[in-house]
């Protein structure tokens, strides 16, 4: 079962896909809702695993990453 | 609504200036976060006694003003000679330049180079984005030979700068090129910049291509664009953007340290005669 | 009192270091290189920096540097290299950083009589970057001066974080002349303190005294940008108030205190008829033609102007109103003219006197021989019916 979800800053965020395209598992897609700032914005679709790719590329600061068990502070 | 835990880069940042003003997917954010990964985990938590110097251009904005420390944003091409002046009036102090290919490459590598003959002691990390994309994409010293840009519409036909190859065969200590994609490598690379190859003059070229000028020209999407890069960037391999690794680690005294041998000299006796 | 036989550019290097001088860039440049020498060989023994820039842009870009972080730093020059200073000058002036910058006049445009005296470069040091801004020139008329003024140079700049222009020429930084130096200089102080740190450091409630520039650093998260900024320093690149509020307070920093900026020297009879407008090296055949002119029964006198900007008109107006002909002798082809023109009446006859090139200066002889002339061409007119 998926431990990990992922936390998405939706001020911030710009819907650039960025996250979505370097997710290793391919577990997120931008959502068809539009965020504050007007930009679809990423949300979970399969499994997390608390890798944190996406934090890491994400330009603008916008996705973290929380894990059930321990770590995942993002 | 539950606050929501803050990404791991906003330490480093004035909050009161986000979003940044670049454009979605702008690689310039990616630098940041492994510029800052670096600085976490070299245990960096607070920014004091850095000087972030910048010039004009996207990347020149990644300092000023997002990051939370001190910075100085001068005039186009000039943040070199700023930073040097920063340096030597201020030796305890960690400068570190970060510019685009128009900034360092074009009308500041006169600075940029002899900063490097000098092995001037500050960090510099050129962001090359292959275009002037502050001033909509015009051509730059580093733009890909061919490639269609407002002012080369027919293709570019001037050949390219290697910017890190000719700062390497410079007295330069440190000379590195990543590409954006190579997070863990660039930002081992920044983190020995500090730390272990912290003297003389250190150069990181990252080629981070602009996502509105260069990419979506390519009809590729940034997420598109990074999967690419993790792919052609390889170590130590020739790249479309040059040879991507570590181009040079020295410790030559910087030139600090050989300022003050020359201090020496003159305070020891030697007439200057 | 140390006196010594120097030349005007020794004297300013010497003065330098009186002031605190700690960083110096510079690149090679005739007629005002041994300046740059004098400092090789003093600032390292000094405990300061001293480089040797690969161009002026880099030079004036780590004066700057060096100021923003809080050391008094100086660099030297000469018309070209004065004119690719223009744009670090303009940034120092956004950023509010006290530098001071030395120009010995050579004959220009282009790379012109790189040896021989000329005061072309009036206007330039005045007007000389893009955009509204208001820079301090000085100028320096002797090897005396050329200490006594850049030590002044050095009070103005920290005093009120702006960049002062010492405009020297060739005639002043290779004549070699006694110069009486204080034993000890008091160092000019910064025209702020710690107690301000906190406040922003690039407005003021008060127009005439300068923002605080805490230390880099320190923790104040300085942020300095030569793009339109706040009073602490964000970018604001759009609106209309940010950018006339800067441009206006900058402007108003240095003409709210143009008491202490100004500086001149009167010297002849009170209120007198031939009146003679001069500054640097020209101020000194000036004064020899006023005691002629004098001796020959004239009224006569010369204003020497030791600062070139901003120019106090009232003052000039105080002694031009009085005169019935005024002349200016200038090693160019008329620019301080112009300030007279605009303050003289109907009634006063302005008469510029310009030469330049090959070294050659403008005699006392020529001087006393135009008053003369004017004068009895003034008087002429006057008697017609
Ligand atoms: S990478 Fe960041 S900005 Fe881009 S879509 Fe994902 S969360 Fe949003
Ligand atoms: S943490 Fe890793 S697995 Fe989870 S969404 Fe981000 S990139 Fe995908």
């Amino acid at each position: 079962m998926s431990a990990c979800s992922v936390e998405v800053d939706r001020n911030l965020c710009k819907g650039c896909g960025i996250c979505v395209s370097v997710c290793p598992k391919n577990a997120l897609e931008l959502s068809p809702n539009i965020g504050p700032s007007g930009y679809r914005y990423p949300v979970l679709k399969g499994e997390c695993i608390g890798c944190k790719t996406c934090t890491l590329y994400c330009p603008d600061f916008a996705i973290t990453v929380v894990c059930d068990e321990g770590g995942g502070q993002g | 609504m539950r606050r929501l835990r803050k990404h791991f880069s906003r330490k480093y940042l004035r909050e009161e200036v986000l979003p940044t003003p670049f454009c979605p997917g702008c690689f310039n954010g990616v630098v940041m976060n492994v510029m800052f990964k670096a600085f976490e985990e070299l245990g960096v938590e607070r920014l004091k006694g850095y000087v972030f110097v910048s010039g004009i251009g996207c990347s020149s904005w990644i300092p000023s003003p997002h990051i939370k420390a001190d910075t100085i944003h001068t005039l186009h091409g000039r943040a070199v000679a700023v930073a040097t002046g920063v340096k030597l009036a201020k030796p305890n102090l960690n400068v570190i330049v970060i510019g685009g290919d128009g900034d360092l490459a074009a009308i500041g590598f006169n600075h940029l180079v002899h900063a490097a003959r000098r092995n001037m002691d500050l960090l510099v990390i050129l962001v090359n984005n292959l275009v002037y994309g502050m001033t909509r994409g015009q051509a730059s010293p580093t733009t890909p030979e061919g490639m269609r840009t407002v002012t080369t519409p027919y293709g570019a036909y001037e050949p390219v700068m290697d910017v890190a190859e000719l700062i390497a065969r410079t007295n330069a200590n440190y000379v590195a090129r990543w590409c954006v994609a190579n997070f863990n490598q660039l930002k081992n690379s920044i983190k020995e910049a500090l730390s272990k190859h912290s003297k003389g003059f250190r150069f990181i070229e990252v080629i981070a291509p602009c996502i509105t000028y260069v990419v979506r020209y390519e009809g590729k999407t940034p997420g598109q664009k990074i999967k690419e890069l993790m792919k052609v960037c390889r170590p130590n391999t020739e790249t479309p953007y040059g040879r991507i690794g570590i181009l040079k680690a020295e410790d030559k005294p910087g030139y600090l340290d050989r300022y003050f041998e020359y201090v020496k000299r003159a305070t020891e006796g030697d007439k200057g005669e | 009192m140390r006196v010594e036989f120097l030349s005007g550019n020794e004297a300013v290097a010497k003065a330098a270091l009186d002031a605190g001088l700690k960083f110096y860039a510079g690149y090679p440049i005739t007629p005002s290189s041994e300046i740059m020498h004098y400092l090789a060989r003093e600032l390292p023994k000094k405990g300061g920096m001293f480089i040797q820039s690969e161009d002026e842009l880099a030079a004036i870009n780590m004066v700057v540097g060096a100021a923003l972080a809080g050391v008094k730093s100086m660099t030297a020059t000469s018309g070209p290299g004065f004119s690719l200073m223009q744009e670090g000058l303009g940034y120092a002036v956004m950023v509010e950083a006290p530098i001071v910058i030395v120009n010995v006049m050579r004959a220009g445009p282009g790379t012109g009589q790189a040896t021989k005296a000329a005061q072309g470069d009036v206007m330039q040091a005045r007007w000389g970057r893009h955009g509204d801004q208001v820079v301090v020139v000085l100028a320096p008329s002797s090897p005396q001066e050329a200490y006594d003024l850049t030590v002044k140079a050095f009070e103005i700049a920290w005093g009120l974080r702006v960049p002062v222009v010492v405009l020297s020429d060739e005639f002043v930084g290779h004549g070699r002349e006694v110069v009486e130096m204080p034993d000890k200089v008091k160092e000019p102080e910064p025209g702020w303190g710690p107690e301000d740190y906190s406040k922003p450091p690039f407005g003021s409630d008060d127009p005439r005294k300068p923002p605080p520039l805490p230390p880099l650093g320190e923790g104040y998260d300085l942020l300095i940008t030569g793009s339109t900024h706040d009073e602490w320093g964000y970018r604001d690149v759009h609106s209309f108030e940010t950018h006339f509020k800067l441009v206006k307070r900058l402007k108003e920093k240095v003409l709210g205190n143009i008491e202490k900026i100004f500086m001149y020297e009167y010297f002849g009879d009170d209120e007198a008829d031939i009146l003679i407008v001069a500054y640097g090296s020209m101020s000194r055949p000036a004064r020899t033609a006023v005691r002629r002119l004098q001796a020959a029964g004239f009224s006569a006198g010369l204003l020497k102007l030791k600062t070139l900007w901003p120019m106090n008109y009232d003052v000039l107006r105080s002694y031009v109103k009085d005169a019935r002909v005024v002349i200016v002798p200038e090693l160019n082809l008329g620019q301080v003219v112009y300030d007279v023109r605009i303050v003289a009446g109907n009634d006063t006859v302005v008469v510029p006197i310009n030469k330049v090139g090959g070294g050659v200066p403008i005699y006392a002889c020529e001087i006393v021989e135009k008053a003369q002339k004017v004068w009895g061409e003034a008087l002429e007119e006057a008697l017609q019916p």
